[in-house]
C-alpha cells in the first residue's frame, strides 16, 4: 500500500461490483490529472534508470564491489557523490548497478501477476456461473492475506532469494488485477461490436480472441505500469526485513537492509536507495496514469 | 463480503439510485411485496454474511496449511535442527519420535482435519522454537501492535479529513496542493518514511527516543510512519467523492437556504463522501498490521511484527502460519464490521 498505484488495491477491496475500469479511472483520476511536466520528469527518471539497468558502466564506471576500507562511511562529497558504505564502496556506483536487479524483480513480479490475473479474470468472466463463483471465492480468500504476509509465509518455506520475492509479490498482487480483468471482460462482452460480431456468425473463440480479449486487456497496460512500481516497493520492503537478495548485492532492497545498522550514523545509506525506489515508483505511477488517460481517450 | 448489497428498504424509491453496486436486491421476499423488511430478512442477511466470512477464513486456513505441508522441506528435520541450533541431516531414528508426536507422517487429510479442528478450538499449534503454544507467543506480543495499528488508523482518518475538508472543491491551486500532498503521502514506502522520521526527529532533533519501547514517546513515530501513507489513500478516496457530492442538487439547495460553507461540507457532503474511505478501512486494518511489521522493525519496537520476522528467519512455520491466520481473521472481521457500518452511515442501506 505504498504508491498511488495501489489505488487499484483499495478499489478491489471495496465494493467491487461489475464496475468497469473505465468507470473507476474516471472516478479516480478526474480530479488529479498530472500535468505534462510531471510526465516529462517521469520519463527522464525512467530513462536514467533504464540506462543504469542496461549499461551501468556508462553512468558509473567504477566497480560497485570495490572495497576501500580507508574510505568507509564517508558522507556525500565531491569524490563520493552519495557517500560510501561501511566497506568504503561508493554508494552512487552501487545504486546505479543495483537498478538492473531491482527492475527485474519488479517486472518479473508484475508479469507473473498479470499472467495469473488474465487467466483467472477471463475464465471468471467468460466461464459459466460455477467457474465464476469458484474463482470469486478463491479471490476473496486471497484478499484476506496482505501481500507482505503472504510473501513472508513463502519466504519462511522457501528461504529468501530474488526468485521468492518475484513469486511472492506476483501471487500477492494478482487477485486485485484478476478482479479488474473480470469486470472488464463482463463489460466488453456487452459492447455492441461484440454482439455484432456474434450476430455476423463469427465462431465464439474468434469473437473472444479478436474482440473481447484485446479490449479487455488493453487497460491493463496502464495498470501494469503502476504495478511495476508497486512491486518494486513491496519487494524492497521484504528485502529491508532481510527476506530478499543477500547483502553484498547492490540490489536496492539489499542496500536498504545493509544500511539499517548504520542508520543513526550514516543516514545516506538508507535515504539514497530509498529515494531511488520512491523516484522510480512515483515516475511509473505518473506515467501509468497518463497512459490510462490516453487509452481511455482512444477509441477501441 | 465486499459488495454491500442493496436490500429492500422502507423507501424503495430512494433505494435504487444510490445502491449502485449493480447487484439485484436480495432477500426472502420477492420484490414489490411488503414495504417493510421483516426481522427474518435482517437475520438472513446477517447469517449469510457471517457464513461467508467463515468460509473465507476456512479458505485462508487451508492455504496456510497447504503451504506448510505440501512444500518441500522435512518438518521434523527442521524442528530438530531448530531446537538444537544445528543444520544437519537427521537419521530416521531421530526423526521417528518427532513425527509420531506431531503427526507429520499421517495422511495429509488426517493432518488437515486435526489442524482445522485445532483452529476451531483456538489452537494454532506449537512453536517449533519456543515450545509454547502459538496462541501464547502471539498473545504475549499482540498489545503493542494493536495499539500501533489502531492509533495509525485513527490518526490517518483525522489527517485525511482535515486535508480534504480544507482543500477539496476550493480554488484550483489549493485543491491541487491537497491532492498533490495526498499523492506524495500515499507513495511513501513505510520503511523509507520510518527511516527519515527516525533520522530527522529522533537522531538529529532528539525529540523522540531512537531505540523503541512501547511507551507513548516511542509510539509517536511508528504511528506516524503508518498513518501518513494511509492518510494519503483515504484522502484520495474521500476527495474524489466529496468533489462529486459538492455538485449534487441537495448541496446547492442547502446553500440556497443560506447554510454556511463549512456547515454544508460537514453536515451534508461529508456523510456521503466518507463512504469509499470507510470501505477502505477494513482493508486498511489488514494492511496496517503488515505495515506494522516494517514499522516495528525500523523502530526496534516489540510486537507481532518482530515475532513474525524472527519466526520467518528461523523458519518457525507454526508461528508464521499463526500470525498470518490471525491477520486474515482481523481482515475478515473488520470487513464484516465495515459492511455493517454502511447501514449506520447510509440510511438507504438500512434493512
Amino acid at each position: 500500500m505504498t504508491t498511488p498505484g495501489s489505488t487499484t488495491t483499495p478499489s478491489t477491496a471495496g465494493p467491487a461490483g461489475p464496475a468497469t475500469l473505465t468507470d473507476r479511472a474516471r472516478a479516480g483520476f478526474a480530479s488529479a490529472r498530472p500535468p505534462r511536466l510531471a510526465t516529462l520528469l517521469s520519463l527522464a527518471v525512467l530513462g536514467f534508470v533504464a540506462v543504469a539497468a542496461l549499461a551501468p558502466g556508462l553512468l558509473a564506471p567504477g566497480d560497485p564491489t570495490a572495497i576501500r576500507l580507508d574510505q568507509a562511511l564517508q558522507s556525500p562529497s565531491a569524490t563520493h557523490l552519495l557517500g560510501t558504505d561501511q566497506s568504503g564502496r561508493d554508494l552512487y556506483t552501487r545504486v546505479v548497478h543495483g537498478a538492473r536487479e531491482s527492475l527485474t524483480i519488479g517486472l518479473g513480479a508484475t508479469a507473473l501477476a498479470m499472467a495469473l490475473a488474465v487467466t483467472l479474470g477471463v475464465a471468471s468472466g467468460l466461464g459459466g456461473r460455477v467457474t465464476d463463483r469458484v474463482i470469486g471465492g478463491a479471490l476473496e480468500v486471497a484478499f484476506a492475506f496482505p501481500v507482505m504476509l503472504l510473501a513472508l509465509l513463502l519466504v519462511a518455506v522457501r528461504g529468501p532469494s530474488s526468485a521468492t520475492l518475484v513469486i511472492a509479490v506476483g501471487i500477492g498482487s494478482a487477485p486485485g488485477y484478476a478482479r479488474m480483468v473480470r469486470g472488464q471482460v463482463l463489460a466488453v462482452r456487452r459492447e455492441p461490436y461484440v454482439e455484432a460480431a456474434a450476430a455476423l456468425g463469427h465462431p465464439r473463440h474468434r469473437v473472444v480472441l479478436q474482440h473481447v480479449l484485446p479490449n479487455a486487456v488493453r487497460p491493463l497496460l496502464a495498470i501494469a505500469t503502476l504495478g511495476v512500481g508497486q512491486s518494486i516497493v513491496w519487494a524492497s520492503g521484504l528485502a529491508f526485513l532481510g527476506m530478499g537478495v543477500a547483502p553484498p548485492s547492490p540490489e536496492w532492497g539489499a542496500l536498504l537492509e545493509a544500511g539499517r545498522m548504520y542508520v543513526t550514523t550514516a543516514w545516506w545509506l538508507e535515504v539514497v536507495p530509498g529515494l531511488a525506489i520512491v523516484a522510480v515508483a512515483v515516475a511509473l505511477t505518473t506515467l501509468g496514469r497518463t497512459l490510462q488517460q490516453r487509452l481511455e481517450g482512444a477509441p477501441s | 463480503m465486499s459488495a454491500p448489497t442493496t436490500l429492500p428498504t422502507e423507501r424503495p424509491d430512494q433505494a435504487s439510485p444510490g445502491g449502485g453496486t449493480g447487484e439485484a436486491p436480495r432477500g426472502p421476499e420477492p420484490s414489490g411485496t411488503p414495504r417493510r423488511t421483516s426481522p427474518r430478512a435482517v437475520l438472513t442477511r446477517l447469517v449469510s454474511r457471517v457464513l461467508g466470512a467463515a468460509l473465507v477464513l476456512l479458505g485462508a486456513a487451508t492455504v496456510v496449511f497447504a503451504v506448510q505441508t505440501l512444500l518441500p522441506g522435512d518438518r521434523a528435520t527442521l524442528l530438530l535442527n531448530l531446537q538444537t541450533g544445528e543444520a544437519i541431516e537427521r537419521t530416521p531414528e531421530e526423526l521417528a519420535p518427532i513425527n509420531a508426536r506431531f503427526g507429520f507422517d499421517d495422511p495429509v487429510l488426517v493432518q488437515y482435519g486435526s489442524y482445522v479442528g485445532g483452529l476451531l478450538r483456538g489452537d494454532l499449534g506449537t512453536s517449533f522454537q519456543q515450545h509454547e503454544p502459538v496462541t501464547q507467543v502471539i498473545g504475549g506480543q499482540i498489545l503493542p501492535t494493536v495499539q500501533l495499528a489502531l492509533g495509525a488508523l485513527v490518526l490517518a482518518w483525522v489527517l485525511s479529513l482535515i486535508t480534504v475538508l480544507a482543500t477539496a472543491g476550493r480554488r484550483r491551486w489549493i485543491a491541487g496542493l491537497g491532492s498533490g500532498l495526498e499523492a506524495v503521502a500515499a507513495s511513501l514506502p513505510h520503511y523509507w518514511l520510518g527511516v527519515i522520521l527516525l533520522v530527522v526527529l529522533a537522531v538529529q532533533a532528539g525529540w523522540f527516543p531512537v531505540m523503541g519501547g512501547t511507551d507513548l514517546a516511542a509510539t509517536v513515530l511508528p504511528v506516524l510512519t503508518l498513518a501518513i501513507p494511509l492518510a494519503g489513500f483515504l484522502g484520495q478516496a474521500t476527495r474524489d467523492e466529496l468533489d462529486r457530492v459538492l455538485e449534487q442538487p441537495f448541496v446547492l439547495s442547502a446553500r440556497t437556504r443560506g447554510m454556511g460553507d463549512a456547515a454544508v461540507r460537514v453536515r451534508h457532503a461529508l456523510r456521503h463522501a466518507v463512504v469509499p474511505a470507510v470501505t477502505l478501512s477494513g482493508w486498511a486494518l489488514g494492511s496496517l498490521l503488515s505495515g506494522a511489521v516494517i514499522a516495528e522493525s525500523v523502530f526496534s519496537r516489540p510486537g507481532l511484527g518482530q515475532v513474525l520476522v524472527t519466526a520467518v528467519d528461523s523458519r518457525d512455520l507454526p508461528v508464521v502460519g499463526g500470525v498470518v491466520i490471525f491477520v486474515a481473521l482481523v481482515y475478515v472481521v473488520a470487513n464484516l464490521l465495515v459492511d455493517l457500518a454502511y447501514t449506520v452511515i447510509d440510511p438507504r442501506r438500512r434493512p
